[in-house]
């Protein structure tokens, strides 16, 4: 089976056709941003401030890496729990972000925002964050530089695992995947 | 007699187990992985276990740690009574074992010096120091890194004798479901039983750091243990909450007498990044 590789930035097309369940590995460019982050972007938005970042088409991956050693483009850098960016989740898609990588389950006020703008919820495997780092090929410092490992980091990306858990319908892979295994 | 114990000691100790639990699993935890990776039914989940074996062995060749998480810094000294510390304080230098693992090791700075200002101390210090006396003139220390995606899930009940065994099961399995997909599963679930309050929760936390092969030595203890890792499995959350028969790699539950109005349960989640170093000086 060939390997189903999805651009990033995500287009309206792409993102229309995935479903949940679906093992994509995605190739672009994609930013991070977590707790921290959200709360200041939150506090622009309210504000009237411009983002750092562009929404419209992207995709942001709720990670804060490790630190990287000499001669790496960064640390560890796998998926920290997406529910604590549920507060401010459905702004951002209504700005345009089409996708989220995380893990863990959303609220339906996420659920509702997704299905309104089209968008998907990536789930990358949790603890994986070694593994993953393989996949982050170039990873740069766009805004909010002192926040450490919460800063917005653009990260270059090649072949980075995900399972399709939330898609445009508003499908919920959390929801279905465990009745089939539930004794 | 009295043996002396430089706590530099203790310094250059911590901060190599700071290093050495985040980048590498005990025996035991690998070993139950890779049963879990032959026995998972989920063509998904299999995908996961085969992704986290994967990610352990990049972890300790490339010096990359397991989880971007690398905790807060758990750190339990079980100091012979007749132990006696020179050389300076013995949190200090705790902490400064910590600290010196968490810079030099290249781990993740995760601790905010206040609950509500929120502001990063930048070396992941101060640790959280737990001791307790023990006869000898050894000191053991268990370095057991934290992280939070798992420890935002964990519950304290406060149950009531009339709860009995059933409360105490369905105390555990409630936790578990509501962790669900958000603490990295498969778990490894600790469970403290009786006491006080901060005792129970205090028994869950250290039930954690115990090999997961090794079964509880009381009978009914051991019981339990293999019904709820058994009930557990049988939710269906399965490997990174995707669906599957591997919802948690081990339950090891402690006890301890406990009041005659009381029934504490304390259920400490922890996911598949169960880290612990421990060495005895
Ligand atoms: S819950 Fe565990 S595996 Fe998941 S991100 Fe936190 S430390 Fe890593």
């Amino acid at each position: 089976m060939s390997k189903n590789i999805v651009k990033v930035p995500l287009s309206k097309e792409d993102a229309k056709s995935l479903k949940v369940g679906d093992y994509v590995y995605l190739t672009g460019t994609i930013y991070s941003a977590r707790d921290a982050a959200h709360k200041r972007m939150s506090e622009a938005l309210a504000k009237g401030e411009a983002l750092p970042i562009e929404m419209q088409g992207n995709v942001i991956y709720y990670m804060g890496p490790s630190p990287a050693r000499e001669g790496r483009p960064i640390g560890s850098a796998g998926p920290t729990t997406s529910g604590r960016m549920d507060a401010y989740a459905p702004t951002l898609l209504d700005l345009g972000l089409r996708g989220m990588i995380g893990k863990g389950k959303r609220t339906n006020e996420v659920k509702d925002a997704v299905v309104r703008n089209g968008a998907v919820y990536f789930a990358a495997v949790g603890g994986a964050g070694a593994l993953l780092s393989h996949c982050i090929k170039k990873a740069q410092v766009v805004a909010y530089d002192d926040l450490g490992p919460e800063a917005i980091h653009k990260l270059e990306v090649e072949e980075l695992p995900a399972v399709v858990v939330m898609d445009s319908e508003g499908n919920d892979l959390y929801l279905t995947a465990t009745e089939k295994y539930k004794r | 007699m009295v043996r002396d114990i430089d706590v530099k000691l203790l310094t250059d100790n911590i901060k190599e187990m700071c290093i050495e639990a985040t980048h590498y699993l005990s025996p035991d935890m690998c070993a139950a992985l890779k049963t879990a990776t032959e026995n998972e039914e989920s063509p998904l989940g299999k995908q996961v276990l085969d992704s986290l074996s994967e990610n352990l062995e990049i972890a300790g060749k490339e010096m990359i740690p397991i989880c971007q998480d690398t905790g807060m810094a758990v750190v339990f000294l079980e100091i012979g009574q007749d132990v006696h510390f020179v050389g300076g304080n013995v949190v200090d230098a705790v902490n400064e074992g910590v600290r010196r693992g968490y810079v030099e090791g290249y781990l993740r700075k995760s601790v905010v010096g206040d609950p509500i200002e929120r502001i990063n101390t930048k070396d992941n210090t101060p640790a959280i120091l737990h001791t307790e006396i023990v006869p000898g003139d050894k000191v053991k220390i268990t370095v057991s890194p934290k992280g939070f995606g798992s420890e935002n899930k964990s519950r304290i009940f406060m149950l009531t004798p009339a709860d009995g065994i059933e409360g105490v099961k369905n105390a555990i399995l409630t936790a578990v479901k509501d962790a669900g997909p958000n603490a990295c599963p498969p778990m490894v679930v600790g469970v403290g039983i009786g006491g006080t309050f901060e005792k129970c929760a205090y028994m869950a936390k250290k039930a954690l750091t115990r090999d997961i092969s090794v079964a509880s030595e009381k009978a009914w203890v051991a019981d339990l243990e293999k019904e709820m890792l058994e009930k557990i499995n049988n939710t269906g959350i399965g490997p990174g909450g995707l669906g599957g028969r591997t919802t948690a790699l081990a339950v090891n539950i402690n006890t301890y007498a406990t009041h005659i109005a009381g029934l504490p349960v304390a259920v400490n989640i922890c996911c598949h990044v169960n880290r612990h170093a421990v060495r005895e000086l």
